[in-house]
C-alpha cells in the first residue's frame, strides 16, 4: 500500500521537473501515535529542481503541496520536505 | 445559528500575536512534528497559544482551507501564517525566526 503511495505521489511529484527525487517511508517511526490515527503515511521527500530556484521555503513547500494535490487528504500523513534549487545541492549528495 | 470556523481562525490568529496549532498540546504532544513545532518556540523564549486540533475535528480542516496548507503543525506569527515544521526548524536554524519573534508576545 505505502509503496503504491509512493509511486503515485512520485508521479505527481514529476510536474516540478525533478533534477532529483528522493522519496523515504518513514511510517514505522510514527506508527501507532493518536496524531496518525487516521492511517496515512509519514513521507520523507528530498526534491531538487530549477523551480525552487529565488522562491522563498513557504512558496517551495507550497509548489510540493499543490503537486502532490488530494494525495495530501488522505494517504500522505505527513511529509517531510527539503526543497533545493539546484545549486543548493550538497556536494556530498550531488 | 451554524458555526463560522474559518472566522474563529481568523479571528484568533489576528488578536495573538503567536499561535501554534498542533497535535496535542507543548507538555503532550501527539505527534513528532507538532512536538519539534512547540519545542522550537519554547527555546525561541516566547509565549504563545498552542491550540490542540485533535479536540476539535472542525478547527482541523478548517485551518488547513485557512491557510492552503495541508498539515499539522501550523505556526501563525501576527496573523500571518509562516509555516509548518519543516520551515520553522529552517528559520530557526538560520536565526530568521528567532527575529520574526523579537519583541512579539514576550
Amino acid at each position: 500500500m505505502s509503496s503504491d503511495t509512493i509511486a503515485r505521489l512520485q508521479e505527481r511529484l514529476a510536474t516540478l521537473n525533478p533534477l532529483h527525487l528522493e522519496l523515504e517511508d518513514d511510517s514505522q517511526r510514527h506508527a501507532g501515535h493518536a496524531g496518525a490515527r487516521d492511517g496515512g503515511g509519514h513521507y520523507r521527500l528530498t526534491i531538487v529542481a530549477e523551480i525552487f530556484r529565488g522562491r522563498s521555503t513557504l512558496a517551495r513547500h507550497r509548489l510540493v503541496y499543490d503537486a502532490a494535490g488530494n494525495l495530501m487528504q488522505g494517504p500522505v500523513h505527513a511529509l517531510s520536505i527539503r526543497a533545493l534549487a539546484p545549486e543548493e545541492v550538497p556536494h556530498q549528495a550531488r | 445559528m451554524s458555526r463560522d470556523v474559518q472566522k474563529e481562525v481568523h479571528d484568533l490568529v489576528t488578536s495573538n500575536p503567536v499561535v501554534l496549532y498542533m497535535k496535542g498540546t507543548p507538555q503532550f504532544p501527539q505527534c513528532g512534528f507538532s512536538a519539534t513545532a512547540a519545542e522550537i518556540l519554547k527555546r525561541c523564549g516566547v509565549d504563545f497559544v498552542a491550540v490542540n486540533i485533535l479536540l476539535d475535528d472542525e478547527i482541523r480542516l478548517a485551518i488547513k482551507e485557512y491557510a492552503n496548507w495541508p498539515t499539522i503543525p501550523q505556526l501563525y506569527i501576527k496573523g500571518e501564517f509562516v509555516g509548518g515544521c519543516d520551515i520553522m526548524r529552517e528559520m530557526y536554524q538560520e536565526g530568521e525566526l528567532q527575529k520574526l519573534l523579537e519583541g512579539v508576545g514576550a
